[in-house]
């Protein structure tokens, strides 16, 4: 029996199974923000063992409220920023130089495939697109990762996503998950790894790969990942040129990760987009999608542009595209938050900020505080908001809101007019 | 602080209980888990469940259905349950980031066929039920109105290693 590339990488990696099941992996990446750290910092401080297993595989950052909007959140800055300084941790992201970890760390060229990754964060999954084993954990996984560069885990089955047909002009990689998802529920992949496959996948941008497996944890996995290829070295290159003679000689070394042609899977999902129209949630679960036809017209209070499963410069340009000299309806309130400063200073240089500010959007500084309901676009009780964003929990993006996600497209055709539109009918240049 | 598997139940009658509704985010600005502790479910949409009640004040375990504690990573939803006194966690199924967490704390998040999450449902109705964990023996006795009941379950080598270690930083530290 083959193997996939979920099994490859626990294979390589293996410190130690004290049980049958419970595999101890040794781990290329710690990532860290200061909402789940700071609690770890202070326990490892507590337990006497403020240490670091090693600062060049430590990376960190503050980002989801930033600047800090009261005292407890500068403390928490103020924690993981004391510590990253007392640890000599080789790169860390303070006010100005900080963007949203799973957007922030891929820009890096932090991830790589067959590398090993934890955060305390469950979107940490985005990481798999490179070919890499991410996984959102806890506090208690975290100090352990920090402090001794291990994790336990169950070793994964993997569920492979064929997706193949092609998408139709205005369709995105955020409505094939959304559509994803609504077939999986919620936990159709719980303990397992969600490997994207099929030539849709294999077409993609890494952005657009990034928003597939960032939301692998709306349907429970553990994971999502896609096979490295070109479009990963492409991407990587300028982090990795010294490594390889030429890119070819990366892409060859990537496949040393793919999965074997009989690799056992537990469930093999295939999926012919042709026909895929945009995709909207409803309700409070990431399961409840329909195609936009059926919500169209519903009446919103606040479009949010941002997050890491779609504030990349992709996004931005496409929204732009849909905004370009219009203006959002007047009960709207537009904010768009560029994942991190590279992707603000590009959506600058292509004039995309200014489309955005004449539409008017408010522009924000890279942060991701609304998404969850801290900072920068909390709604009422009562409200609702178009989210390109991942989760649509009751209260998630503030106490009694509502939250429909969707793609950047249709965010912007939904701002355009005050309420769910598909972006298809407002032009013919998506 | 040394973990008590054993006390009156609250029946949660509801799937995929997120970890938003455990503890909203707008919490997660303390540093400290004993600060959560007035915000136990406080989102969570279930007809008739009274956040600030004497039930769930009074709760020991909590009892529910399928997908519990999916949604984000947040270690403070299992420690909203622990400095409430709340160790056990008895469901269906779990997302398995809380279910890790809660092993990881050293605390039980105990998986059961749905037959036997229906029976303890129908114990429920009959008034307060008191549960008490036997971790070795694997068995989870029930007592309500005076009528007694055994529910046998399953956890890891692993997880009760964990449950017995205290949670994953001592095991780890004491072997990596
Ligand atoms: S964008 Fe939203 S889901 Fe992503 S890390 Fe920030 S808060 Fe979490």
């Amino acid at each position: 029996m083959g193997k996939t590339i979920a099994d490859k990488i626990f294979a390589s990696h293996l410190r130690d199974e004290p049980f049958e099941g419970a595999k101890v992996l040794n781990l290329d990446r710690v990532l860290c923000h200061e909402i789940t750290t700071p609690v770890a910092i202070a326990d490892l401080e507590w337990r006497g063992k403020d240490r670091v297993f090693d600062k060049s595989k430590i990376k960190a950052v503050i980002d989801h409220v930033t600047p800090s909007k009261d005292t407890k959140t500068a403390i928490q800055a103020k924690m993981i920023r004391e510590w990253a300084r007392r640890h000599e941790l080789e790169d860390f992201f303070d006010v100005g130089r900080n963007g949203v970890c799973h957007a922030l760390f891929p820009e890096k060229g932090y991830i790589r495939p067959g590398f090993t990754v934890i955060m305390g964060d469950s979107h940490t999954c985005t990481h798999g697109a490179f070919g890499a084993f991410a996984a959102g954990v806890g506090t208690t996984d975290l100090e352990v990762g920090i402090l001794k560069g291990v994790c336990a885990f169950r070793h994964p089955a993997t569920i492979r996503v064929n997706l193949r047909g092609g998408l139709k002009p205005g369709v995105y990689s955020k409505d094939v998950i959304l559509h994803v998802i609504a077939k999986l529920g919620v936990n159709g992949a719980t303990d397992a790894v969600l490997e994207f496959a099929g030539p849709v996948t294999e077409g993609m941008s890494m952005e657009a790969r990034m928003t597939l497996c960032n939301m692998a944890i709306e349907a429970g996995g553990t994971c999502g990942i896609c096979m490295p290829d070109e479009i990963t070295a492409d991407y990587l290159w300028p982090f990795i040129q010294d490594e390889y003679p030429n890119k070819e000689a990366a892409v060859d070394d990537f496949k040393q990760w793919h999965s074997d042609p009989d690799a056992e899977y537990k469930q093999i999902l295939d999926f012919d987009l042709s026909d895929l129209e945009p995709q909207v949630s409803y309700d409070y679960k990431p399961d409840c999608v329909k195609p936009v036809s059926e919500l169209a017209g519903a009446r919103v209070d606040q479009v949010y542009i941002g997050t890491c499963t779609n504030g990349r410069i992709e996004d931005l340009r496409v929204a732009a595209k849909i905004l370009d000299g219009r203006t959002i309806a007047d009960s709207v309130r537009g904010v768009v938050s560029p994942a991190t400063p590279k992707i603000f200073r590009q959506a600058l240089e292509e004039g995309l900020i200014d489309i955005f500010m004449q539409s008017g959007f408010c522009v924000t500084n890279p942060t991701c505080g609304a998404c969850l309901g801290m900072s920068n676009g909390v709604l009422a009780p009562g409200e609702v908001c178009a989210s390109t964003s991942n989760r649509n929990f009751n209260g998630r993006m503030g106490k009694g809101g509502m939250v429909h996600l969707m793609s950047p497209a249709t965010a912007a055709a939904t701002a355009v007019t005050g309420v769910i539109t598909d972006a298809r009918t407002l032009l013919s240049r998506v | 602080m040394e973990k008590i598997f054993k006390g009156p139940a609250i029946f949660l009658d509801r799937n995929d209980i997120n970890t938003d509704e455990i503890i909203p985010a707008k919490y997660l600005t303390e540093v400290t888990k004993k600060a959560l502790q007035p915000y136990m479910l406080e989102d969570l949409k279930l007809d008739g469940f009274d956040p600030h009640g004497d039930e769930l004040k009074n709760a020991r375990a909590v009892v529910t259905r399928e997908n519990f504690g999916c949604g984000s990573s947040r270690e403070h939803a299992p420690w909203v349950f622990e400095v409430n006194g709340v160790h056990t966690i008895i469901a269906q199924s779990y997302a398995r980031i809380f279910r890790q967490n809660m092993f990881n704390g050293g605390m039980l998040a105990i998986e059961l066929p749905q037959q036997e999450i229906d029976a303890l449902f129908e114990l429920g109705k009959q008034g307060t039920v008191t549960l008490n964990v036997d971790v070795d023996a694997q068995i989870i006795h029930a007592s309500v109105a005076g009528q007694e009941s055994e529910f046998p379950f399953e956890i890891s080598e692993f997880d009760k290693a964990l449950v017995k270690a205290g949670g994953w930083v001592e095991f780890a530290d004491a072997r990596y």
